[in-house]
């Protein structure tokens, strides 16, 4: 059984006066123990706002997650039972409380978990950072050694899944690479799963064991990361790969896709990304490839609702 | 025109933040500037257009077109800054004012520096809008940045930058604040506006991937101080200073071919 399961989930914001954003429109997903699901996406393509959800920090519109087996409940005023899901936020200078010192809120980690042996030294001491740290407030670090505090907090709650949300977008390039890293390590030693959302493939590629890429609140296709990145079979997906570009010192431009994520307000009608799409048919205009792994009507063989041949692309 | 930087040194409150950088920048060509946060490719950036903040001590020189801008009267500096060197920051949702449309943003400067009258303004803006290629430029003229893109509105910093047909541009890390699908379409445009109109760019930028995408020349700091120049293919494929080759290897694509994950 898996221990994070996203049911067909829909959630949608409102507010006064502007048309109901459907940010996340029917997502499916499952996050094993001790597995890493890298989520990658363009901003704005409801990553965060998925991921906020599964923390019960978003009211849901329909569908459902549950957690082991219990459905999420949005989070209120009253004290949690659920801790098992902890959260790593994107800013480790506004996720941190900075009035009080770190050691101090490692310990209310420990407290949910009941943990009365650990001290909050010793996650310190897992996250790379001296046990003396303790003692100091967040000012006095770094933003990696911040995040690197944010992940101890998480940790000291032993959750069995962890969610970072964009937990390396603010620090620096050389300190990408290590807390991702980091934050894989520690959540397979402690058997937990990792839901790591990022928008920089590069660093998923190196830590997730299965990607799912988004786009404008679908999940356009989902797979072993290897599997993904080697051969993508998604346009998006080629898209996104196609416009990292490359450190090999040869002076290629990377690939444009074309145009700009449309607003989700008003998503495009049929597949979501066919005004953008190099391979554009007649019936990705009409017709939403609802169906998975891979959301596209160029992978629709075997999916008893394709649609006979209509209009393949000849060469493209 | 080129732009030599020699010997630059920078202090602020005493500390050594440049310790004799030396850079060209030459017409038409990308020269990329590489180095961890703290290195001081910023300062490198902002040292040239006197942007440096209060209390730093400049010594070494900058020469554009044969004329010292380190001791240059402010006012002849104002003459230069936005007119012959521009300069495009890192995060457009802060560089760009957000209660004035970006028609007055483009215009307010060129108007300023060239004297154009307020229709003449106008024309060159929407003509610079379509250049950077944002969609409906007549009317994107009285839209505010809020209404905008990340990628939009980086492209329109760019404008803002161009308007007055500058030199030397100036570009610290224009693209990290975007998605990577954007990154490539700014990068594209930051490339083909060098060689349309024979800028030189000083690209500031930490992702050396982006580095070998579109910079002629790169180098590399640590510290203040150039550890290694040269031409693209021969830094990020040869390295010969042993902190660009550690620099390249802490890359994620560099982790994976040595088969650790």
């Amino acid at each position: 059984m898996s221990l994070l399961t996203i049911d067909d989930l829909v959630v949608e914001h409102r507010s006064p006066g502007r048309p109901v954003v459907r940010a996340v429109a029917g997502v499916s997903l499952d996050v094993r123990a001790g597995e890493v699901v890298g989520l990658v996406g363009e901003s704005g393509c409801g990553k965060s706002t998925l991921a906020r959800a599964v923390c019960g920090l978003n009211p849901i519109t329909s569908g459902g997650i549950s957690f082991e087996g219990h459905a999420v409940t949005p989070l209120g005023l009253r004290r949690r039972r659920l801790t098992g899901i902890q959260m790593v936020f994107q800013d480790p200078y506004a996720s941190l409380n900075p009035r009080r010192r770190v050691g101090d809120q490692i310990a209310d980690g420990l407290r949910t978990s009941g943990d009365t042996a650990t001290r909050p030294a010793d996650l310190l001491e897992r996250v790379g950072l001296p046990r003396e740290f303790a003692g100091r407030h967040p000012h006095e670090f770094s933003g990696g050694q911040r995040q690197r505090i944010a992940i101890a907090r998480a940790l000291a709650a032993r959750p069995r899944l962890l969610i970072g949300d964009e937990p390396i977008s603010a620090l620096d390039a050389s300190a990408q690479a290590q807390v991702a890293t980091l934050m894989r390590d520690l959540a397979v030693e402690s058997g937990a799963g990792l839901l790591f959302i990022s928008h920089d493939l590069s660093v998923v590629r190196l830590i997730a064991d299965r990607i799912a890429v988004m786009y404008l609140g679908r999940i356009v296709e989902a797979g072993d990361t290897a599997e993904v990145w080697a051969n993508p079979r998604h346009p998006y997906t080629r898209a996104l790969l196609g416009a990292i570009p490359a450190p090999d010192g040869l002076g290629v431009l990377p690939a444009e896709l074309p145009g700009d994520v449309p607003d989700p307000a008003d998503p495009p009608s049929g597949c979501r990304f066919h005004p953008r799409c190099p391979h554009v048919m007649d019936v990705c205009r009409v017709e939403d490839p609802v169906f998975g792994p891979v959301s596209c009507w160029l992978h629709a063989d075997g999916i008893p609702s394709a649609p006979p041949e209509a209009g393949r692309p000849g060469t493209a | 025109m080129t732009l030599d930087i020699t010997g630059l040194k920078v202090s602020i409150g005493g500390k050594d933040v440049l310790r004799g950088v030396d850079l060209r920048l030459q017409e038409g060509r990308v020269h990329g500037l590489a180095g961890e946060s703290g290195s001081g490719k910023t300062m490198t950036g902002l040292a040239v257009l006197g942007l440096l903040p209060h209390g730093s001590r400049t010594s070494g020189s900058v020469t554009l077109g044969g004329r010292e801008l380190l001791t240059m009267a402010p006012r002849e500096l104002n003459k230069i800054r936005g007119g012959e060197v521009a300069m495009v920051f890192q995060d457009p949702a802060t560089s760009l004012h957000p209660m004035l449309t970006i028609g007055k943003q483009i215009t307010e400067h060129m108007r300023h520096h060239l004297g154009l009258g307020k229709r003449e303004a106008r024309a060159r803006a929407v003509e610079l809008l379509g250049k950077v290629r944002i969609p409906g430029a007549e009317e994107a003229c009285g839209r505010y940045p809020h209404q905008f893109s990340g990628g939009m509105r980086q492209r329109v910093a760019i404008a803002v930058a161009l308007a007055c047909s500058p030199k030397v541009l100036i570009a610290d890390e224009p693209t990290t604040a975007l998605d990577v699908t954007v990154q490539a379409g700014v990068l594209r445009l930051l490339r083909g506006l060098c060689d349309e109109l024979g800028l030189a760019v000083l690209l500031v930028t930490h992702d050396l991937g982006v580095m070998s995408a579109v910079a002629d020349e790169v180098s590399v700091m640590r510290d203040g101080l150039v550890v290694e120049t040269g031409p693209r293919g021969r830094v990020l494929r040869e390295p010969s200073h042993p902190y660009t080759r550690s620099l390249l290897d802490s890359l994620p694509d560099a982790q994976i071919e040595e088969g650790g994950r």
